[in-house]
């Protein structure tokens, strides 16, 4: 079959050697060790802890939730007792109200769990509700609740659910791995999906650098009429939601809406074996799988575990880092867009896909020059920007021109920086202001909102 | 405890810097230098060695005076050196080559704000000006050597063997009437009169297909300026006269389009951009050479057009991957 992809978009080299090979290995936390829970793990309303300092939480357990249609309950994944509420550090730089609990080993699993759903014979609603329940969200990276995600309104009919499987971030292997030895479980999870959007035809987008993940997803689908296996061309950023949406059905998702608008619903694979789990295991989200690599450590890998563990847990028992060459930089996820940690006492959470660790050489800072208008940014900015003038318009704090040139449209994928010959901070600059831009705007349209109530008051 | 670096992400880059295409145009510009040489003598090397090294030195210069960051090893200084040598006849006297790097690197480059700001290419800048200020030393073109074939042209000049008229002078005086394979021959290999590095079509067009299967430049301008210099004088033709194939080897189109209208800082970002300052140029050299007072139209044209770059970029930004369809009113 044809490998399509999108236009523009870069070639970094990706790393995947180091743990493409390693089979997945469940690393399970050790006794007395300390898990976090933190109350976002998802985009949408924050949850509340329903344990208290001092209850026994069992496996599984429902821990936190919110009553906010917009959010996704949390699950312990451990037994043992809550020892703390306390803000933990999450990856992204925050600190987030956690729920501490010290591990007792004994993995007490809550009443009720293991329940397995006969999908079919449930309603859509029903189907939802136990996604919901087993606090399913977009396991990509972005964290969107899953049942919201599936649920999209009426008035958007629903063509395709893709399976985000490109997996374009290099050194990430987890995806790769899942798709190898859950293939099944990948091809189960689709069907409930499909099951929820009957019109909708479901394709699973892998990028021709994993050959045999093609190959088993193939031999998983076959004789299933609706599911269709696509290879993508191999290049970044082959994974981000609106470009797999354009390589797949060449469908444009308008700037500022979601997905839906074109008739697509994307999920990454993980969030697929979740809701196969939910409905054919009735086990909620507890465990993902991460890599570990980097040439800071000794054994890289895949690894299912826990979530809640701290990266410091992760790295003591996968067997730490070379003595040789320690790691100069942390990174959550993948090279190109996972954020730094300054500590590895850091709670995975549910996007956490991978930890990188840059040796001091594999971390080297280059130094920028002037920018000599090469024009590389520009032919390989997936969303068709101006990055060297955003950068400009960032450097000179001018708002006004870079939101008229797009710079909200920037989906922070840095293929502007990678591919600058002056080194610049390209993607970083416009990462910035974007935020201060987005802020103003947040701001001006609350101030809007309030001046219209406070009009309508007085009228009334 | 261990301090690890944070940063904005990506956390990799690739291996391009600005070396690396400063160094790429010293090789693509190396066969059409050495032909320079073959075809003027050492005179030429002589030349170019005087440019080159009084390039960087000003770069140097200006910026320990100005207490800047010493940037010469990215050789981008170099490039315009070997670029300016390029431009100039290798008679010229030998004060003139560093005369000329001074106003390429001192005022076109460097009071704008150096590499990247430039708006105008800065050998172009310093080759008009010293066409402008010794017009004499400028225009006279020592004889080629080693004419692969002699040619009614060269021969009747041979008499007097120490200078002679370029092509484009030529087409411009009505002497050339048709064009014989001999011609072509010595157009294309480059054994005829002309600035040291512009005579070989053949060698620029090998620099210039290296840069662009190494993306260093793209193939939009250098391709649509040519040709579109090809269409029109097939079609407005000169005293009667229509010879594109020989008009497009001749004179400074081959160095112009592959080496001096695609500098990054005077030309467009935008593909678009580049469509249209190449059919300018193209426009603009036909326009000079058949109907201006200069034999040869290629400097001024990419000058003028180097003008319109932020006009071009301005009004040719690419439409953006999403952008919501734009209402018909």
């Amino acid at each position: 079959m044809q490998a399509l992809t999108f236009k523009r978009g870069v070639h970094p080299p990706d790393g995947k050697a180091l743990s493409a090979e390693q089979p997945i290995k469940v690393i399970l936390p050790k006794e007395n060790s300390e898990l976090f829970f933190p109350m976002s793990q998802h985009i949408g309303a924050p949850c509340e802890p329903l344990v208290a300092v001092g209850d026994y939480v069992k496996v599984g357990q429902k821990i936190a939730e919110s009553p906010a249609f917009m959010s996704s309950p949390i699950f312990s994944s451990i037994s043992g007792e809550v020892v703390d509420i306390r803000p933990m550090l999450v990856p992204g730089g925050n600190m987030v109200k956690s729920i501490v609990i010290k591990n007792d080993a004994k993995m007490v699993e809550a009443e009720g769990l293991n329940q397995a759903h006969d999908y079919t014979t449930m309603s859509n609603e029903e189907i939802l509700a136990c996604i919901k329940d087993a606090g399913v969200v977009g396991l990509g990276g972005a964290g969107f609740p899953t049942h919201v995600k599936l649920n999209p309104p009426k008035d958007q009919p629903i063509d395709y659910i893709l399976i985000n499987a490109a997996e374009c971030e290099p050194y990430l292997t987890c995806d790769y791995r899942i798709m190898l030895e859950e293939s099944e479980r990948v091809v189960r999870g689709l069907q409930v999906m499909l099951k929820l959007h009957p019109n909708a035809k479901g394709v699973i987008g892998i990028e021709m650098n994993k050959p045999k993940a093609i190959e088993a997803m193939t031999k998983a689908c076959e004789g299933i009429s609706n599911i269709t296996v696509q290879p993508l061309v191999t290049k970044f950023p082959q994974g981000s939601e609106k470009h797999l949406i354009y390589s797949i059905t060449k469908r444009e998702v308008k700037s500022g809406a979601l997905p839906a608008s074109a008739g697509c619903i994307v999920d990454n694979v993980d969030t697929v074996v979740a809701i196969e789990r939910a409905l054919f295991k009735g086990r909620p989200l507890m465990r993902r799988i991460v890599t570990v690599t980097g040439g800071a450590v000794k054994n890289p890998g895949n690894y299912k575990i826990r979530i809640g563990m701290t990266f410091r847990d992760i790295i003591e028992a996968i067997g730490g880092f070379k003595e040789e060459n320690p790691p100069a930089k942390l990174i959550a996820g993948g090279p190109m867009m996972g954020p730094t940690l300054y500590t590895l006492d850091v709670a995975t959470v549910k996007t956490s896909s991978g930890l990188l660790c840059f040796t001091a050489e594999e971390a080297f800072i280059p130094e920028e020059r002037n920018c000599i208008r090469c024009a590389k940014c520009v032919d390989h900015c997936p969303m068709g920007l101006m990055p060297f003038m955003l950068n400009q318009f960032a450097i000179r704090g001018d708002g006004e021109n870079f939101v008229k040139h797009h710079g909200l449209d920037c989906i922070e994928c840095g293929s502007c920086s990678y591919e600058c010959p002056a080194k610049r901070q390209l993607a970083q600059s416009i990462r910035a202001t974007k935020k201060i831009e987005a802020g103003k705007k947040a701001a001006a349209a609350a101030k809007a909102r309030a001046e219209a109530e406070a009009a309508k008051a007085k009228n009334s | 405890m261990n301090k690890f670096i944070v940063s904005g992400t990506p956390h990799v880059r690739s291996k391009d810097s600005i070396q690396g295409i400063m160094r790429d145009v010293l090789i693509a510009l190396t066969p059409a230098a050495l032909m320079g040489i073959y075809v003027f003598g050492l005179n030429a090397l002589v030349i170019m060695v005087i440019s080159i090294a009084s390039a960087i030195f000003f770069e140097f210069l200006y910026q320990k005076l100005m207490k800047k960051p010493v940037t010469i090893t990215d050789l981008s200084a170099a490039v315009t050196g070997l670029l300016l040598a390029m431009n100039m006849p290798s008679g010229a006297p030998y004060w003139m080559p560093i005369v000329g790097s001074a106003f390429a690197i001192i005022i076109a480059k460097q009071l704008f704000g150096g590499l990247g700001q430039n708006f105008i290419n800065p050998a172009l800048a310093a080759r008009a000006f010293l066409l402008a200020s010794y017009p004499t030393a400028m225009t006279t073109w020592p004889a080629a050597s080693h004419a692969v074939v002699d040619t009614a042209s060269s021969a009747s000049q041979a008499v007097d063997a120490v200078t002679v008229a370029t092509p484009l002078a030529l087409l411009k005086a009505g002497s050339i009437t048709t064009v014989t394979s001999s011609d072509m021959i010595n157009a294309f290999v480059g054994t005829v009169g002309g600035c040291i590095g512009e005579t070989s079509a053949i060698a620029l067009i090998i620099g210039g297909i290296y840069l662009i299967v190494r993306h260093v430049i793209s193939w939009r301008i250098p391709v649509i300026y040519i040709a579109t210099v090809f269409v029109l004088t097939a079609a407005i033709g000169r005293n009667g006269v229509r010879v594109p194939h020989y008009e497009i080897l001749v004179g400074g189109l081959m160095l112009g389009a592959f080496f001096m209208a695609t500098d990054y800082a005077s030309s467009p970002v935008t593909p678009k951009g580049q469509i249209i300052m190449a059919l300018g140029c193209g426009l603009l050299t036909t326009l000079i050479r058949i109907f201006g007072g200069y034999p040869e139209g290629v400097s001024y044209s990419i000058l003028i057009m180097n003008l319109c770059v932020p006009l071009i970029d301005r009004f040719t930004e690419p439409k953006i991957f999403g952008a919501p369809e734009v209402k018909k009113a």
